[in-house]
């Protein structure tokens, strides 16, 4: 047996949580007292495949092939269930991000696992019980399932799992899997990605507003905050419900759950539906005129302001922090 | 004449505070308010504009006990053509998937919508699932639907941008906010939603290969500490030194 790590790319690039993915999937490998092989699709670099030999891959598989270029999650599915066959892997981790969730179940399908979806930590492994803590009800709570099935699908929340280095290095194999053409029947038209963001749901800090700013003129200041300090934004349901912002900006249980480690919460009060999505956050800010403001609750600091004063005030801190540091 | 299948499951209010009982091994439901999934809302407000104007019809799929039906009901009133209930207990994604896979299988569907995720479970698995049993394509998480012809155009979201992606009919689509907004059922439709058809089928026999042992609530913070609001620096020094996180 053996573990395999799906290792997502995006334009070539690893990224942060794929790290995460396989560090993590080192660790239940060695739980396992088994070797860990990752499988890469797409096209790669061989210097970025062999930085992942440092997160704990014995052996990396490389799919570079012109048709398996861009992610189509039915062709990447069976790309994955074949290298777990032929390693003969019963454990495969992947990361949960946008492609993940579409590609995990089908490969569970295809292996006949039982799929852990949105673990946060590592598996427990106690008298043949396998049990994976996943996120459950957005963020509200945590379930832990008992994966039952011979082989296992889990996949990884980013930002729940720490990256290890090892002094360790893998090796690098080709790998040219079968083609079935009823895998190709979608068609990539555009894909548009900006690269000078920050991406939400990767993001190591999250400055999100709310109603509280009044406006969507008014995240002038928002986005000076959040380019300080390299985060990421995020809004509240109303903002983006009153088209102030995009619904991919939508953080809360009706948008994205997010798990960074600082979490700065601007003009939102702090409804129980938001409240879910940003649970995982390692630390909390809130910045509310109201002292009432639920959000307080849970936050770990807190300002009690008007956000119009506040923000540029902690625009001008942070400004000489950066000049100090 | 497009024939369309969503794919609802009955969820938890968004406003609901979650509790287990049991020594955390059962989701403590009284009192709580279930709801049509706020993901398969969109979906099926979206499948109800492609079929308008007699274009076509909306079938709605549920796995669930008789508990259930309020919500399905909810769904013929907000516009679904007709529903099917297949009487058992939702186990898991896995068991969902293979339930409405075999109904799909004796009863096809051009287009098979589901939301990109239950807000209550989170797995975002069941159109992955049904696209693999049935072996047709699909989409996670799709932002925009669009039907031309005997083809899709959809549009994914991924970290930080888009994917716009075509596709044959018959597809299996996961939708999100974006794609249609929710819809209110009017008097007629919560009228006519008595009358309308609610098949109820036994499930199929199948293994399941996974099952829910315990939960757990999120670890309390302790006393939010409060910063005066002209002293930035002291949050900034706190943020640096006390909680490492900038």
């Amino acid at each position: 047996m053996s573990v395999l790590i799906y290792t997502e790319n995006a334009e070539g690039k690893f990224k942060k949580s794929t790290f995460e993915a396989v560090s993590y999937a080192r660790a239940i490998a060695d739980q396992n007292n088994t070797s860990l092989v990752a499988i890469s699709i797409g096209d790669v670099a061989n210097e970025d495949l062999s930085t992942l030999g440092k997160y704990g891959a014995d052996k990396v598989l490389n799919v570079s092939n012109a048709r398996l270029k861009n992610f189509i999650n039915q062709a990447y599915a069976s790309v994955i269930a074949e290298a777990a066959k032929k390693e003969d892997a019963d454990i495969v981790v992947l990361s949960n991000s946008f492609s993940g969730r579409g590609l995990a179940p089908r490969v569970a399908v295809k292996l006949e696992a039982g799929l852990a979806d949105g673990a946060v930590a590592l598996p427990e492994q106690n008298g043949g019980k396998f049990t994976v803590k996943k996120t459950a009800f957005s963020g509200k709570a945590f379930a832990v399932v008992e994966l039952t099935s011979v082989n296992k699908v889990i996949s990884l929340v980013p930002n729940s799992y720490k990256i290890v280095e090892k002094a360790a290095a893998g090796t690098i194999a080709d790998f040219a899997p079968e083609e079935k053409a009823g895998d190709f029947k979608t068609i990539i038209n555009e894909i548009v990605r900006s690269t000078d963001k920050v991406s939400l749901p990767d993001a190591d800090i999250v400055v999100s507003a709310g109603r509280g700013l009044k406006g969507p003129e008014n995240w002038g200041m928002i986005e000076e905050l959040a380019g300080l300090l390299g985060a990421a934004l995020a809004c509240s349901k109303p903002v983006s419900d009153a088209g102030w912002r995009p619904h991919s900006e939508h953080v809360g249980q009706t948008g994205i759950a997010v798990s960074p480690n600082l979490y700065i919460a601007i003009g939102i009060s702090g409804a129980i539906q938001h409240l879910a999505g940003v649970s995982s956050s390692k630390v909390i800010v809130v910045i509310n005129k109201d002292p009432e403001a639920p959000f307080f609750k849970v936050a770990d600091y807190g300002i009690v302001g008007d956000a119009f004063e506040v923000v540029p005030k902690l625009i001008t801190a942070l400004k000489e922090y950066k000049a100090s540091a | 004449m497009m024939k369309i299948l969503v794919c609802i499951s009955n969820v938890p209010d968004t406003t609901t505070k979650i509790t287990f009982t049991d020594n955390n091994t059962q989701f403590n439901n009284s009192g709580v308010q279930f709801i049509l999934n706020p993901y398969d809302e969109i979906a099926l407000a979206r499948a109800i504009e492609l079929t308008d104007g007699g274009n076509g019809s909306v079938t709605v799929i549920n796995v669930g006990e008789a508990a259930t039906e309020p919500t399905i009901r909810k769904a013929l009133a907000i516009g679904a053509t007709d529903a099917v209930r297949i009487n058992a207990k939702p186990h898991d994604a896995w068991y969902v998937a293979y339930q409405v896979a075999e109904y799909v299988k004796a009863n096809p569907f051009d287009l098979i919508l589901t939301g990109r995720e239950s807000i209550d479970y989170n797995g975002s698995k069941v159109a992955g699932m049904l696209g693999e049993l049935l072996d047709l394509p699909s989409v996670s998480i799709i932002k925009k639907l669009d039907v031309s012809g005997s083809d899709v155009n959809v549009e994914r979201e991924i970290e930080g941008g888009k994917e716009s992606i075509t596709l044959p009919l018959p597809v299996v689509l996961g939708t999100a906010e974006g794609v249609a907004e929710p819809k209110i059922p009017n008097m007629r439709g919560i009228m006519s939603a008595r009358t309308k058809p609610l098949a109820v089928v036994e499930p199929a026999e199948v293994k399941t290969f996974s099952e829910i042992v315990s939960y757990e609530t999120p670890a309390p913070r302790g006393q939010v500490k409060l910063v005066s609001a002209d002293d930035t620096a002291k949050l900034v020094n706190l943020l640096h030194d006390e909680a490492r996180v900038i």
